[in-house]
């Protein structure tokens, strides 16, 4: 029992730690690496909610989320980097908000994560709903890089780090939704990504670059 | 039997994209598209005539009742307003270059993935299939959107896809929660729409509350209300005209649509003040973003995109009211909008194909120039704007009526005052685009024609205008005589009241 609540307890710290980490992390590389590290914590953190209540979904649910947060939507912001060719500023997220404010503002989000998630804690106190305020804190952090951040993939990984927390929560709350309704979001996440992929491509032909202030056409 | 007519509003668009895929775009295949919206808007009345009591299919996945079956009569008739009008528009742009045999190809598989996945999230049993389909129509627009590739297409789509993403996940995080609540009740972990229902009233309200607010701020930016709008003007501008129509019309609708099933679990389980609240602020909000940024607009498509603000903050607050007469009256306005603003958007897309500009000041007289679309677009407009017979005028007067009488007084008035400033706004924005004298030679001194196309025949302006013309004709049928469907309507607006 010791046994699960703390490796449970490490997989979610690893889950906050990764995502400050984005946070604070200006070299996009960094940042892809990153990703890997957070989407093996949450395959963690399936798999060991999977051996702790020996559900055979869950298994699946975890190699799942391996193969895709893990391996394949880091591989494909690398591509995405890659693409955009070498130029060192295109290499760097330009926040709008400095490093240290925004992991002040991290801080912030996480004590509001833990104000949020008191009922939820309430409803079904287990070691895995004491862990949803993390899940929580990761989907705010990433609501606020999308914000904040001026390069096309910067905003993707801030879109990503909102998914990562909004799976944990829902692994944390240990209420399954059904096989057919978790493939549904994980093909919807990743066609999500492949097409701001292209669209980035897209804008890099239009604009010479993916500096979210050079789209200036659209205004009222 | 009522399996096949249940699940062919998703076959035969899919069917339909197959055949694009398989067949390209020639003149031969060009009216598969409206076939195939014909067909699932003929199934879709058929199965409302048959089947009056809810049924399941395919295991329980799939569900009807007579909501479901009145957004599918809805899907199916926009759809097909938008699909017969696509042919005329898609020769119109290969013709002046803008586009070729093969993205009208794409434009055509892309618009019948998306009729399909619509008619998904209508019929389906569980909210969590919802969510992944309406997410879905986000990622098949995408590319509709951006589909003419200029630097504002571009931009338009970037910003679709990143905000409607993102607010939908904020609406997944609510069905998460919902459904910990659902479970931790003693209930299904599925997220059956009806089995939430049924379980309301022993779900836990606090975190209830916060996945109602999630849920209703996510599908809510899908449907173009405040704040997260911004989205909706850069789509709908950008967007092929057909495109705009079936996003006005269908898209917002269906998001809409899982915005009062959401009502229906909250209610019943916080009372009925909580949704009241945050749907009359959401719609009084869209209310004044539209009016404050429709008096100085430039752009008629994006006119026409803040109009759509507008009418989905009227449904807002009429979905405010509640009760079985406010809400029969927001499906029929949800119908009437989607006739009168798809029309509008098949006779915008003409106007920008004849004129070569999409100013509101780059267009004038064009009733003396090409009478037929002005007629149509002037037509459009005042049955958007309220007037009679249209069915937006009784819609309309439904929903202030319910407002009145559910206690919402203040908040029924203020919308009123704002729906009458939009209303004068667009009236006068219209007026000056189409009437007065013909300004052929004042449009040429400002430079402002452009393209290829321009003075055409006043017969080859008017091609492709029969479709939106048939539109509004029925929208003004609805308005004096709903006939069966106001049947449907009562029995949709019982569901969604929980009295059967």
């Amino acid at each position: 029992m010791t046994g699960y609540t703390q490796s449970l307890d490490l997989a979610c710290g690893v889950l906050l730690v990764t995502a400050v980490v984005i946070v604070w992390r200006r070299r996009l590389t960094a940042i892809i690496r990153t990703f890997a590290v957070q989407g093996t914590a949450l395959a963690a953190i399936a798999g060991i909610l999977a051996v702790h209540a020996r559900d055979a979904r869950l298994g699946v649910v975890a190699g799942g989320l391996l193969a895709l947060r893990a391996v394949a939507l880091p591989w494909l912001l690398r591509r995405a980097l890659a693409s955009s060719g070498s130029r060192p500023s295109e290499q760097e997220t330009r926040p709008q908000v400095n490093v240290t404010a925004s992991l002040l503002a991290v801080a912030a989000l996480t004590l509001v994560a833990y104000a949020v998630s008191r009922p939820l804690a309430a409803l079904d106190p287990s070691p895995a709903s004491e862990a949803i305020p993390v899940g929580i804190a990761v989907t705010l952090a990433g609501f606020f890089v999308l914000v904040t951040r001026r390069r096309a993939v910067s905003q993707l990984a801030g879109f990503l780090l909102m998914d990562n927390g909004i799976t944990a929560t829902g692994l944390l709350t240990t209420a399954s939704t059904g096989l057919l309704i978790e493939a549904g979001v994980s093909l919807d996440v990743l066609l999500a990504v492949v097409v701001l992929r292209v669209l980035a491509d897209r804008m890099r032909d239009a604009f010479g670059g993916t500096d979210l202030d050079d789209l200036r056409e659209l205004r009222d | 039997m009522t399996t096949l007519l249940m699940l062919s509003p998703v076959l035969v668009p899919v069917c339909g994209a197959i055949g694009y895929l398989l067949a390209g775009w020639r003149p031969a295949t060009a009216w598969l598209a409206p076939a195939c919206a014909a067909l699932t808007l003929a199934s879709a009345v058929t199965l409302a005539a048959a089947q009056p009591a809810p049924c399941t299919a395919l295991d329980g996945l799939a569900r009807v009742d007579p909501l479901a079956e009145f957004m599918l009569i809805l899907i199916g008739a926009v759809g097909l307003l938008a699909t017969a009008a696509s042919p005329a528009w898609l020769r119109g742009e290969i013709a002046a270059v803008r586009a070729s045999p093969r993205t009208a190809a794409r434009h055509s598989v892309l618009v019948q993935l998306f009729l399909a996945a619509m008619a998904v999230a209508v019929l389906a049993a569980s909210a969590g299939v919802t969510w992944v389909a309406i997410e879905g129509t986000t990622i098949a627009t995408a590319f509709l959107v951006g589909q003419q590739r200029t630097r504002a297409a571009v931009e338009a789509a970037w910003k679709y896809v990143v905000i409607c993403s993102a607010g939908i996940a904020l609406a997944l995080l609510g069905l998460l929660l919902l459904n910990a609540a659902a479970v931790h009740a003693g209930g299904g972990s599925d997220l059956d729409w009806a089995r939430l229902a049924a379980d309301a009233r022993r779900l836990d309200p606090a975190v209830t509350r916060t996945a109602v607010a999630l849920l209703i701020v996510g599908f809510g930016t899908k449907a173009g209300l405040a704040p997260l709008h911004a989205w909706l003007p850069d789509a709908h501008g950008q967007a092929p005209a057909p495109v705009s129509a079936l996003m006005s019309g269908v898209l917002l609708s269906v998001a809409f649509y899982a915005i009062l099933r959401v009502k229906v679990i909250a209610d019943l389980a916080l009372g009925p003040g909580f949704a009241r609240v945050l749907l009359a602020v959401l719609g009084l909000v869209s209310l004044l973003v539209a009016a404050s940024l429709l008096i100085r607009q430039r752009d008629y498509k994006r006119m026409l995109a803040y109009s759509s603000i507008e009418h989905m903050g009227v449904m807002a607050v009429g979905a405010a009211a509640g009760g079985p007469l406010a809400l029969a009256a927001v499906l029929l306005h949800m119908l009437g909008h989607g006739l009168a603003k798809g029309s509008l958007f098949v006779s915008a897309g003409r106007m920008l194909q004849v004129t070569g500009t999409s100013r509101i000041d780059g267009i004038r007289g064009l009733a003396a120039r090409v009478p037929l679309l002005a007629g149509c677009a002037g037509a459009g407009v005042l049955a958007l704007a309220g007037f009679p017979p249209f069915s937006v005028f009784a819609s309309e007067i439904g929903i202030v009526r319910a407002g009145f009488s559910a206690g919402l007084g203040w908040i029924t008035a203020i919308a009123l005052a704002l729906i009458l400033v939009i209303t004068a706004t667009l009236l006068a924005h219209t007026s000056r685009m189409l009437l007065g004298a013909d300004a052929d030679t004042e449009m040429a001194a400002s430079g402002s024609v452009a393209g290829p196309g321009a003075s055409p025949s006043p017969r080859g302006a008017a091609a492709g205008l029969a479709p939106a013309a048939t539109a509004l004709t029925v929208c003004a049928i609805l308005g004096l005589y709903a006939g069966p469907l106001a049947t449907l309507l009562h029995s949709a607006a019982r569901t969604l009241t929980g009295t059967p």
